[in-house]
């Protein structure tokens, strides 16, 4: 098994992320993470799966969702050639004594206090899975109250986008 | 500016403009507002079922004999989810078919309305596509894309949902329109690379056998299917959703493969080099456990479903394609090939085919009792009843007799359900064909329990003129679910006897519906109660055939286990010696 992230192209249509998902859960294919949001057409949405599958459950994920009308486009980024990243925000217990400590970890990461209070400290950052998972396990012994990610986005390095083609192709309708 | 009209209408002009000459369904609240125009269409006859299921399985039928999209309608709510079996069965068996549901009106959508029902998402994993539609503008374009969706690429079900106020609200109508389906794009034309490689692979293969499956019927490829064939001289195996694709009174046809097939074809599966596969899928009926199925073969993989190749078997080599191009083209590339002095060479393949199938025919067991075999009676059926009719089964052991021992000529003769296995199939689905060919004769053939699950329809059919054929294989149980509590619970029998013997009275139920009812006990009435129902043209006929309980379907593949493990019958497995190369 290994991790593969997915971005999928789809038409901003009611129901389809409920077509993904279900096709997901029927299928037995596990979802790590999943984000969505608009893209530079308003007619378009982009959704970034990440999965942890074997290669050939990998083909069949992608050869399903091609299957669904509503999807436009597929690509399994090559993480060499991708920037990934998640955004975190966690709220650490904290008191007079282990502040300063927090804030000198947040300073490591390049992390962002949002809040604080007397009993606590809000920590957003930004970065890949690794670094995310880096941060937090250095931040566990303090005390994590609450934590939310927002799941993994990822966009390919260089001048070219994945959509060329296919939104191309929404201009001039066969 | 085009004249103003309701959105009703313009679904009943969508529906002319598709093409759509005959509809099954049931009004109810939500959907009135169509029926009212539909009353006036002179193009399109709405035939009035007693049930959706009916509706569904009907449009199934109609579909699958004829090759056009089938259209059912249902009312929101319990209209929409009686249709639900139907819409999966269709997607299993890649049934080109439109639902038009009634839904409540926008502004009660999500507040628990009366008979409201998310059919959209119910059906989401059932259905090629779905829509909802609540602006009455966008229904032609809706409708235009649903029919395209339906049937092209591989065919399927698509469901639209239609609010009530979108059916009532003023709009007008155009046609044709614009479709917008960006994602959907099914690739046609084969890999030509591909094509080449798999001629190839062909005439250098010494024990290849043609998988045929149910696509090459959808695609309507027999004429090109039967030419690769004798161009080659490759022996042929139907899946059960393939009868009919390839004459079986050819000679190169081994039969049907699966759970159970013919010995030689499914002995002829487990030996080969080479399979060459066109539209069928490696369900798990065809290849028994599967890491065992055919292990020495290489695999050539040509469907129009990119997602079916790969999915349970490696492909060797994989053709994305409608077979009604890959299959000219393969054979052209063969020719090629064969004109560059290439030689495909079959014989020792063929000895050892041969002596398979001479040595295992189908057969089955007569009793001493006087009592009717039903095989027997489904055998003399299709003899008499000849390889132009159309036979829909049920499903269950008449299903396998009907695969087994009945000779198909031509596609689609022969209809059932074959993926989803749906009990209450054959009378709705013969309804469905004979509308579509009224001058086909029209059998369902049906067990006692099925029959007991759709046989209203036959009020239908009574009262539309709709003159199908019932023989109905009266076993007095759930006869294939006996089968295995015999094989495999101890021959336990739990809640499988119907006592369908005694209730109902079978031919009293079809006087009662209209029909002409006949009973047949014993084997010399067989040929005689066929005939007489065959006469019969001025209404629906049912023949009460009782025959022997204890009757099974052989030979079988006991479910998960290899195909290598084939029995003839009950502890009797076919003698392999000496046909190991």
């Amino acid at each position: 098994m290994s991790r593969h992230t997915l971005s999928v192209l789809v038409e901003d249509k009611p129901g389809v992320l409920a077509r993904v998902a279900s096709l997901f859960s029927r299928r037995g294919f596990n979802i790590e993470s999943l984000a969505v949001g608009p893209t530079e057409l308003p007619e378009i949405s982009r959704m970034t799966i990440v999965v942890d599958v074997e290669g050939l459950v990998l083909e069949q994920i992608t050869k399903q969702l091609n299957k669904l009308i509503n999807v436009i486009k597929i690509v399994v980024l090559e993480p060499a050639s991708t920037v990934q990243r998640e955004i975190l925000l966690v709220k650490v217990k904290s008191d007079m004594e282990t502040r300063s400590h927090i804030l000198e970890t947040v300073q490591l990461f390049r992390a962002k206090v949002v809040d604080v209070s007397s009993e606590s400290v809000t920590i957003e950052a930004t970065g890949n899975a690794e670094k995310i998972q880096a941060l937090l396990k250095l931040l566990e012994p303090f005390g994590i109250k609450e934590l939310v990610k927002s799941g993994m986005v990822a966009v390919t390095r260089g001048p070219k986008s994945i959509g060329d083609r296919a939104l191309r192709s929404l201009d001039r309708p066969a | 500016m085009s004249e103003q009209i309701s959105g009703a209408q313009s679904l009943v002009q969508s529906l002319e403009a598709a093409g759509v000459t005959d509809v099954f369904g049931i009004p109810g609240g939500a959907i009135l507002p169509l029926y009212d125009p539909l009353m006036d269409s002179a193009r399109i006859r709405h035939i009035l079922v007693r049930h959706e299921q009916g509706a569904g399985h009907a449009a199934e039928g109609y579909a699958a004999a004829s090759g056009r999209v089938g259209v059912c309608m249902a009312t929101s709510g319990p209209g929409a989810t009686n249709l639900v079996t139907p819409l999966a069965d269709a997607n299993m068996d890649s049934v080109p078919m439109v639902a038009i549901t009634g839904q409540v009106p926008s502004g009660a959508i999500g507040t628990d309305a009366f008979q409201e029902a998310d059919i959209r998402g119910i059906t989401m994993p059932i259905t090629k596509h779905s829509f909802l539609v609540t602006n009455p503008d966008d229904i032609p374009r809706a409708i235009a894309e649903a029919f395209h969706i339906a049937s092209t690429g591989r065919p399927g079900p698509v469901l639209v949902d239609v609010s009530k106020d979108a059916l009532q609200a003023p709009t007008t109508f155009t046609w044709p329109v614009q479709m917008d389906l960006p994602g959907y794009h099914p690739v046609t034309k084969p890999h030509s690379k591909q094509v080449r490689e798999a001629a190839r692979l062909i005439l250098s293969s010494r024990q290849p056998v043609l998988y045929v499956g149910g696509g090459v019927i959808r695609a309507g490829a027999s004429a090109p299917l039967r030419r690769l064939a004798e161009l080659t001289g490759i022996p042929v195996v139907t899946t059960l959703m393939a009868r009919g694709a390839f004459p079986d009174s050819h000679p190169q046809h081994l039969g049907m493969p699966g759970m159970h097939g013919t010995v030689a074809a499914v002995g002829a599966l487990q030996k080969a080099d080479l399979l060459i596969t066109l539209g069928a899928r490696f369900d798990d009926r065809v290849t028994g456990r599967l890491s065992t199925f055919a292990p020495n073969a290489a695999i050539i993989h040509a469907d129009i479903d990119p997602a079916e190749i790969g999915k349970n078997r490696a492909a060797d080599v994989p053709i994305v394609g409608d077979l009604a191009e890959t299959l000219p083209e393969l054979i052209a590339a063969i020719e090629a090939e064969l004109a560059a002095g290439a030689v495909g060479d079959y014989e020792s393949w063929w000895a050892t085919l041969n002596r398979m199938r001479e040595t295992y025919p189908l057969g089955y067991e007569t009793f001493d009792d006087g009592s009717l075999a039903p095989q027997y009676v489904i055998q003399r059926l299709g003899l008499i009843s000849g390889p132009e009719s159309i036979f829909a089964a049920g499903v269950g052991q008449h299903q396998m007799w009907a695969a087994q021992f009945i000779g198909y000529e031509h596609p689609n003769t022969w209809l059932n359900s074959g993926g989803l296995g749906t009990m209450g199939y054959a009378v709705p689905a013969a309804m469905g064909a004979k509308v579509a060919r009224p001058e086909a004769t029209v059998w369902a053939v049906d067990g006692d329990g099925c029959f007991q699950m759709t046989n209203q329809e036959l009020a239908t059919c009574s009262i539309n003129d709709i003159p199908i054929k019932v023989a109905l294989i009266n076993n007095g149980n759930l006869g294939m679910v006996r089968q295995w509590q015999t094989l495999f619970y101890n021959e336990r029998y739990s809640n499988t006897n119907l006592e369908s013997f005694r209730i109902p009275d079978f031919v009293k139920l079809a006087d009662a519906y209209g029909a002409y009812g006949l009973r047949c006990e014993s084997p010399e009435q067989v040929d005689a109660v066929i005939e007489k129902a065959m006469a019969i043209d001025d209404a629906p006929v049912v023949i009460d055939f009782v025959v022997h309980k204890d009757a099974m379907v052989w030979p079988m593949v006991a479910a998960g286990t290899s195909n290598d493990d084939i029995m003839v019958a009950r502890e009797m497995a076919p003698d392999w010696s000496g046909e190991d190369d």
